[in-house]
């Protein structure tokens, strides 16, 4: 009798074969949730220009404004959207709140977080665009 | 009659793996647990499976059908197409045996520490009368230990520490009605980085279980129960 290695058994959770709506949106919270870590690295780390004075700061902001930065942002909006809307769907599950609902909060989780990130896109690309 | 293939995962602990086809007769009216009792009787007398009661009283024979938790006994070939291979897989998170076969005996231990054991006092059927006041009856002593809940909850592929749906569930129904047991103990137990604060709430465990014990709501309760005893503890109470 032999264990699967630890790495083989921790990368179960990415295993979406035969999950439902339950274990697409825990796989979905903690890949938003990775992708919020790293962010949040880059976001210091861009911060750190700030004390290099006005020019590396205004010229990282006008690359901040090309296409491909405001699609990230959108990215990051859908991301810090679902995670905390989905946040909001396992507290009250995870305290037996909703349970028979879980799908349909599941499913409202992902509406919402389209419908906003949607109109956030339209809105960053009619400002900053 | 139909010919229905199957695809079972083959093989033993240090070798490869691999999924092989069988085919076998049998009528639609049959279940999963027939074809691969056939495929072991006609066709490879060395294929690992687990069965028992076959119907869903034992739950020893448990296995991912198509990628989903089952309960071979209960799984009619009727759902599927004679035309498309059947999947069949062990279950995952537990030590594997070889071919169909994991090792249950993890889960059981878990299960043996919290002293549950399946009581049915009194089953009451729809033609009774119920008591006064009471809407519905739930009963609780359904979990068969399967572990179609542990298979398919994702922290377990995370965290072999954690005690899992069916442990969880079986601690909320014993704090329930203790018998005389140490609750303290029990609650101890759950309160736990590996119990119940470990459940992401991902839901598969109620999605796949076969007997409606709804252990995500249960641990839903016993969290519930945690955070008044640890609020309880706070004010001066004690547990």
């Amino acid at each position: 009798m032999k264990e699967a290695p630890r790495w083989k058994r921790a990368s179960g959770w990415v295993d979406l074969r035969g999950r439902r709506e339950g274990g697409l949106a825990f796989l979905l919270m903690r890949l938003t949730g990775i992708g919020l870590v790293i962010y949040l690295f880059i976001h210091l780390y861009v911060l750190r220009l700030l004390a290099q004075g006005p020019e590396a700061w205004d010229a990282f902001i006008a690359m901040a404004k090309s296409p491909l930065f405001l699609a990230l942002d959108g990215l990051l909006i859908l991301g810090i959207l679902y995670h905390a809307l989905n946040g909001v769907r396992v507290t009250l599950l995870g305290l037996g709140i909703g349970v028979p609902h879980q799908a349909r909060l599941f499913w409202g989780v992902m509406a919402l977080t389209l419908l906003v990130t949607a109109i956030a896109a339209y809105a960053i690309f009619t400002i900053a665009g | 009659m139909p010919t229905w293939q199957l695809r079972l995962l083959r093989g033993r602990p240090g070798g490869s793996p691999r999924l092989e086809i069988y085919r076998v007769e049998l009528p639609a009216e049959a279940y999963l647990i027939d074809a691969v009792e056939k495929i072991w009787a006609e066709q490879d007398r060395s294929l690992l499976f687990r069965h028992a009661c076959h119907h869903a009283s034992c739950g020893a024979c448990g296995v991912r059908v198509n990628g989903r938790e089952r309960l071979m006994c209960i799984t009619p070939l009727r759902e599927f197409s004679p035309d498309r291979p059947i999947q069949v897989e062990p279950l995952r998170h537990f030590p594997w045996l070889g071919d169909l076969l994991v090792d249950v005996s993890p889960m059981m231990r878990r299960m043996a520490e919290v002293g549950f054991a399946i009581v049915r006092q009194d089953e009451l059927t729809a033609d009774r009368p119920l008591p006064e006041g009471i809407e519905r009856i739930t009963r609780f002593e359904d979990c068969i230990e399967c572990g179609l809940c542990l298979s398919a909850c994702p922290v377990m592929a995370a965290d072999e520490a954690y005690l899992g749906p069916a442990t969880l569930a079986a601690i909320e129904r014993m704090l329930k009605e203790p018998r005389g047991g140490d609750t303290a103990r029990l609650l101890t137990l759950a309160d736990d980085p590996h119990g119940a604060w470990r459940c992401h709430s991902a839901m598969e465990c109620t999605a796949v279980c076969p007997s409606n014990v709804d252990p995500a709501s249960a641990i839903g309760r016993l969290r519930r129960r945690l955070i008044a005893e640890r609020f309880r503890r706070w004010i001066g109470g004690g547990r």
